[in-house]
């Protein structure tokens, strides 16, 4: 966790993506034009919240193991760096829906699963403020927590499928990849997505260090 | 602190109001140029998301640093 390598590597990434999301060719599309660039932006967002949640996940079935308070510290700052990264996903789905869709929040099946989605979290937050003894707040959150994870995966990848949305890669419609995401598209969105979810990662783990700096001055 | 974020908020709340006497203008302006300026708009809100995190880290930091 303390070695540098992949941190630079984050950081090397999303420069990239960011200017050559920017520069490079995009395929010439009706309704979204070069907002399309977006994808480079918006998407790594979400997978980026959902690899930290899967962290979470980990340490939270860690922590049931072996009790060990540090797990339980580490699932509450990685869920925290998710819920950051789920609101920038939903705010900036929400301003590019403004200009293609033609409204912020059209009550899409995406868009309210996803508000749906992030407010479960804030559900595990609220959970834990709630409960005052240490082990039964880490016990318990850890146990919703590994619910709340499937539940999560559900409302963002199984039920918008299952009806109609605008959101490409639902209800019938195509994912990105299905006829736009060309040769030179691929070449930046899949390094953003590594670089954001690398960059992910690094906020997690200081958010974790100076969260346990905390604790151990309060003790 | 508190009152110059209230402060630069409500400010925030007026420009809304101004964009919407002129007949929502900022909204033109994006949707002109190809609408790549509302990848712009993201990539700021992005930035602007990752800046208020610094802040908060950094408060948090110094609560530490008091202590020692």
């Amino acid at each position: 966790m303390y070695k540098s390598w992949w941190k630079i590597l984050g950081a090397v990434l999303v420069m990239y993506s960011t200017i050559a999301g920017f520069l490079s060719s995009a395929p010439a599309l009706p309704i979204l034009h070069q907002s399309i660039r977006n994808l480079y932006f918006h998407v790594p967002m979400w997978f980026s919240m959902i690899v930290l949640f899967t962290v979470s996940v980990w340490h939270s079935i860690k922590y049931l193991r072996n009790n060990d308070p540090k797990h339980d510290l580490m699932a509450v700052q990685s869920v925290n760096t998710g819920i950051i990264f789920g609101l920038l996903g939903i705010v900036t789905g929400a301003v590019w829906a403004r200009f293609t869709w033609g409204q912020a929040w059209s009550f899409d099946v995406k868009q309210n699963f996803a508000a749906i989605a992030l407010l479960l979290y804030f559900a595990y937050l609220v959970l834990r403020n709630a409960i005052d003894e240490e082990q039964k707040r880490a016990k318990i959150s850890a146990i919703y927590n590994i619910f709340a994870f499937p539940m999560m995966v559900v409302l963002l990848f199984v039920l918008p499928r299952l009806s109609d949305s605008l959101h490409p890669g639902n209800g019938g419609n195509p994912g990105f990849n299905a006829y736009d995401l060309d040769r030179h598209m691929r070449m930046v969105f899949y390094p953003a997505c590594l670089g954001w979810i690398l960059i992910g990662y690094w906020i997690y783990t200081l958010l974790f260090r100076v969260s346990s700096l905390e604790k151990n001055n309060s003790n | 602190m508190k009152n110059i974020i209230t402060t630069v908020l409500m400010l925030f709340v007026s420009l809304q109001l101004f964009a919407q006497g002129q007949g929502s203008g900022v909204a033109a302006t994006l949707e002109g140029s190809d609408k790549i300026y509302v990848v712009v708009v993201c990539v700021a809100i992005i930035l602007l998301g990752l800046l208020f995190l610094l802040f908060s880290i950094d408060r948090r930091l110094k609560k530490i640093e008091k202590k020692y």
